[in-house]
Parts: C-alpha cells; structure tokens; sequence
C-alpha cells in the first residue's frame, strides 16, 4: 500500500483535480496534490455526492424494491434487480426456485455479463490499449477505433446488443423489465424466443474468444507494461459454488490474500457482516468496507474479473477455463495485480457467460412453465449477493410488519473496490506521473486505471447519469491555473 | 417517413423523467411507420436501432438548455468518454456511421429544459408545463412529418 493517502503539509502543495461534473449524478472526481518539481505527495479517488437511494427505498413496500432498484444504474439494471430480488426471495418467505426460474434468472444475468463486459472493452478501453495512452485524444475512442478496426467496433456493438436482447426476453424489455420477481420469474421462455437466441449465440462464443486473443497479442506487445501498470497487491473475493467454481449467480464468498493465500471461504453472504466491516473516510461519501480479521489498512481487497478469475479454483465451461490457464501462467504462478489486467480477465469472463448461456439454451428446463416456488411464512430480513459485471454486489434490506422496507444497505461492486482504486491511481501517479511536467496524455494515465475498474459512480452514489470529465490545475494560493473538460 | 423516436431518463430522478414522459405519450398515439426506444442512457447498440429509419428524434431532458424546450437538427459528432455510462445523440450517430459505414438518417433533439433532478422526487411544475408545449409542438411535427418541415422549424425559439 502506497503512503500517498494523505500528505504531510497538503498547504504547500499544488492541487489538480480530475472531476467529472454531471447534470443529474453521482460526482467523482481524483484529486493529485504536487510540490514545485511536480513530485506527487497526495493521491485520492472522490465521490462527493451523497448517496441516497438506501434512505429513498425506506418506507415502500418491498415488493416494489426489485423495480425501484432498476433506477440505480443504467448500465446494470439487471444485476440489482437479480440482486434486490434475491433478497426479497427470502423476505417473502419463498423456499429454493424451481430449475427453470432459477435458469432463467441465470441466462438474464449471463445475458447481462456479456453486454457489460462487450460495452467496457470494446466501447471504453480498446482504444487506449489499441491506440496508445498518449496517442492523439481525438481518435482516442469507440469512433476510433471503428474508423480504424471496423470489424472489431462492428463486433463490439452486436456483442452488446446480443446481451441486451437476452434481457428483453426474459424481463420482458430492455428497461423496467418485470421478469423476475420475488420466488421466481412471471413469464416462461417461448421456444421460438429461445431458438432466436440460440441461432445467433455461437457467433458471440467465438467473437468473445477472439476478443480474448486479441487482449493476449496486446499484453504481448509489452507484457511488463501491462503486468505492472496501476499495480496494487491486494486480497480478492468473489463468489465461488460448494466445489470451489466461479458462480456468477450464487454461492459462498471466498477470499484470498494477495500472494493467493486463504483468508475465508464458503462464507454464508446473508452473514456478510461477520467478515466484512464498512469504514468511512472524511473525504469521501463513497464507504471503504475492509476483511474485519485483517483491520481496515490490511483486510482491503479487490472485487470484480481480476479478483473472480483468481480466486476460483476453476471456471466450469472448457474454453473460458483454458484460457484463464493461460492468463494465471502470465502470472508465474503468482497472482496478477496490475490494473490492466481486468481487460483480459473481462474477456474470459465474457467468453465464459457466453458459453454458459450456450448450455443454458440448450437445456429443455430452460422452456420450463414451473416458474414459482413454494412459499412459507415472511421473513423480516433478507439479503441477496451476486456477483455483477464489475463485481461483488450486495443488497441486504429489512421489511416491518406493514411490509414496508425499513432498512436497507447495498454494497455495490465500485464500494468494494474503492480502496483498491485508489491504490492503482496512486500506483500510477507515483510511477509515471510525479516529477514530470502534467500534460492531457499523463493524466489520462490516472483514467486508464479507473476505466479499468469502470467504477460505477451511479451506484456508488445510488444515482444515475453520465459522467463527463473536468480537469483543474489549481495553485497552491487556491488559484484556477487551466481547466479543460470534456465528454 | 418512418420514424425512430429515442427518449432516455430516469423517471425516478424528478425531471430526468421528461424525455420517457413524452415518449410514453408518442406510443400512446400510435402513429403509423414510429418505432419508440426508451432507456436509461443512450449506448453504442442505439445506433443499430437507427437502422432503416428516415428520420430519427431524440427527446430528453435538459439542465441548461432553453425554456420550456429546443428543437434542432444534430450531425454525427465523435464523443469522448471515461467511462461506459452514456453517449450524446451525436456520438450515436456517429458509431451508426462507422460501424455501418454509410450516412445516419437525418435527426434532431427535442430537448426540454428540466429544474431538478434529486433522487426521489416527482416533476416539478414547471416541467410539467414544458411537457405540455413539448407535446403540443410535437403533434405539430407529427402532422406535418417531413425532413424538410423540420428543418425550417429547428433551431427557432420555441412559443
């Protein structure tokens, strides 16, 4: 861990500031702080908006959290609605889901992995790995890279929309979808809406896989580089199944420390907070949660792809499973921390769900009507964990006797990896950044370590928008040098 | 002319909710040869839905846009972005041109100017205002639908 947290004497220090402003969001923002050679002594990643869904959510009635919760995020819609309900599936009183309810819910969430992880690699970073960090900014982006690789951007585009149009048949559209509710699903999945999709997923199969083939032919242009850049040794968790396998959907929380030692495993999630502890800072809104054995300056870990494909002892599909052989041999045997890493462990993960989603549609329960479960007596507490595209994402609520929702807690994937993005911006601050004249190129150093998490400030701040950029270099008299923004 | 009419917002966010309110309302009418796209954001596969239209209109809120809306034609415009979160109409139709390799059909924004966006609250009355002269500009264009209308009508102050 890097000691650029907090600076001895910030008062002698220039500031610059990269702040993304936003009309109706959560706002971030990186805050650098320089001496006059330009040595970095104060790195920090901000999230300066309340966050007020979980005091919006009090009140109503829980049915209606799995829809309420949709309007967190616009990009991942679907894994707090799988999320919420999870959570309500228990508050209800419902018992196991019937295997086509649980199928179905599975094939949505894959659907959603494969849109996420296509858009972030395709749409946000394959044109800083394709063009070069510095290279000139105005081709710097998704058109870029479809002026100069159109096939690729092409392949970007349908892969997204193929993952959307899974979600539109199973929660019934792309937005506001109803599919899945508390014991279940409401709607069964036709055969003709099935065979649709199974027309078209073996193209996204080997799409997915070429897109893992294309971030090894990257990474070998420079495999040091890539290995070390925004490196920050940190524990990992994710979900993993009763065998040990990534379990995108359900399972035990499994940590390991960062040399890929045990730390805990098959943790029951509704008892998160038996291992897990949640911190808050004085220049942030956005929590720190930390494993409670290791205290908040050790227990910090990583969530998302780099973290899910290490800490699993295997991914059950054959071709997303040999390739994270591959990716763990780059390792040496040791486990990867660079932030540039995610990309490639994004794209396994997208091959993965895209194969998982090929078994799913090929499995006759998948057209199954049984669609609800069983129900007992309502429960005054639930909590539902899965792991999202960008990583472990927690909803835990309380309902009262009017059944209405009187506590609520979410611990979204960008919360639980705040420390370790800060660690990687510090990393990359400290590394390519201090004593150096500030230009456009070495400050996109610092975002190319946050696209690489793609941290969700929508719900980190349990709002929803866009999230464009401002940079100001600010003296040390607190005087606006420059100020340029974009997006 | 067959038409796509985008609106995207989050109706839980006070007048963020505009844009899906008047689309609502431009479904509900059921005019022949409109396809109506609703979501949270607009992304890359939008441009896809772009595909086949003559004309396209893309209706949101805005912060700093003037009352009670504006109207105006858009051209393909690349966007810069740090994150996955969103794309301007401009860039949706610019990743239509590079990824499809042919011209976008000819669009414009119908912007309605939005007072607060606050998790939680509901439209503020002058919002709702604005809907109602959006919507009745709106069945203006309807009637006369044609690029050429539009045009003349884009980029005056709307009464």
């Amino acid at each position: 861990m890097l000691n650029l947290e907090t600076a001895q004497s910030p008062q002698k220090l220039r500031r610059v500031a990269i702040e993304p402003v936003s009309r109706v969001e959560g706002h971030g923002k990186v805050t650098i702080l320089l001496d006059a050679e330009n040595r970095i002594h104060q790195v920090r990643l901000h999230i300066v908006e309340f966050r007020g869904f979980e005091v919006f959510i009090q009140g109503r009635p829980y049915w209606e959290v799995p829809i309420a919760v949709q309007r967190l995020c616009g990009i991942c819609p679907v894994s707090h609605l799988i999320a919420a309900t999870k959570a309500m599936d228990v508050i209800a009183g419902f018992g196991p889901l019937t295997p086509t309810a649980e199928k179905l819910r599975r094939l949505l969430h894959y659907g959603q992995i494969v849109q996420s992880h296509a858009l972030h690699f395709f749409h946000l970073s394959s044109p800083d790995l394709l063009f070069g960090f510095e290279s000139e900014v105005a081709k710097r982006n998704i058109i870029g890279v479809a002026a100069a690789f159109p096939d690729l951007a092409k392949q970007g585009v349908l892969t997204r929309k193929f993952g959307q149009e899974i979600i539109a048949h199973i929660a019934g559209k792309r937005i506001h979808g109803t599919g899945v509710i508390p014991g279940g699903v409401n709607k069964p999945l036709s055969v003709a809406d099935r065979d649709s999709m199974r027309a078209g997923i073996d193209q996204i199969v080997d799409w997915s896989k070429a897109a893992v083939g294309l971030v090894i032919q990257l990474h070998e242009t420079n495999p040091d580089f890539y290995r070390t850049f925004g490196e920050s040794r940190a524990n990992m968790m994710g979900l993993v199944d009763r065998r040990g396998a990534l379990d995108f959907y359900h399972g035990g929380l499994r940590a390991r420390d960062a040399d890929g030692g045990p730390i805990f495993d098959q943790i029951d999630y509704a008892t998160y907070r038996n291992v897990l502890q949640e911190d808050v800072k004085n220049w942030s809104y956005m929590k720190f949660p930390h494993i409670k054995t290791l205290g908040a300056d050790k227990g910090w870990y990583r969530v998302g792809p780099l973290a899910r494909v290490q800490v699993c002892d295997v991914m059950p599909t054959p071709l997303a499973e040999a390739e994270r052989r591959t990716f763990l041999n780059a390792g040496g045997g040791k486990p990867l921390h660079g932030a540039l890493m995610y990309h490639w462990a994004r794209m396994i993960e997208m091959l993965h769900s895209a194969e998982l989603a090929r078994e799913l549609l090929d499995d006759p329960d998948i057209v199954g009507t049984d669609l609800m479960a069983d129900k007992g007596p309502r429960r005054e507490e639930g909590v539902g964990v899965i792991e999202a595209p960008r990583g472990t994402l927690f909803h835990h609520y309380r309902a009262d006797d009017n059944d209405l929702v009187s506590y609520c807690n979410l611990i979204v994937s960008t919360t639980n990896n705040n420390q370790a993005m800060n660690e990687s911006i510090r990393a990359v601050a400290s590394r390519y950044l201090s004593g150096r004249e500030l230009t456009e190129g070495l400050l996109n150093h610092i975002e190319v370590a946050i696209r690489a998490y793609d941290p969700c400030l929508s719900c980190a701040t349990h709002a929803l928008g866009q999230m464009p950029l401002e940079v100001d270099l600010i003296d040390a008299d607190g005087t606006l040098v420059s100020r340029a923004r974009k997006g | 002319m067959r038409l796509v009419v985008f609106g995207w917002g989050n109706d839980a966010r006070g007048d963020d909710g505009l844009g899906p309110l008047l689309l609502d309302r431009v479904r509900r009418a059921a005019w022949p040869d409109v396809t109506t796209v609703e979501d949270f954001q607009l992304q890359i596969e939008h441009a896809l839905d772009l595909d086949g239209a003559e004309a396209a209109l893309f209706v949101d809120a805005g912060r700093d846009t003037p009352a009670p809306f504006a109207f105006a034609e858009i051209r393909p415009e690349r966007g810069e972005s740090h994150t996955t979160h969103a794309l301007a109409p401009e860039a949706v139709l610019d990743v239509y041109t590079r990824s499809l390799r042919r011209p976008p059909p000819p669009a414009f924004t119908l912007s309605m100017r939005g007072e607060r966006f606050e998790l939680g609250e509901g439209l503020s009355p002058e919002a709702a205002d604005r809907l109602e002269v959006a919507w009745d500009f709106l069945q203006r264009l309807m009637g006369e639908r044609s690029v050429e209308d539009w045009r003349r009508k884009a980029g005056r102050p709307a009464r």
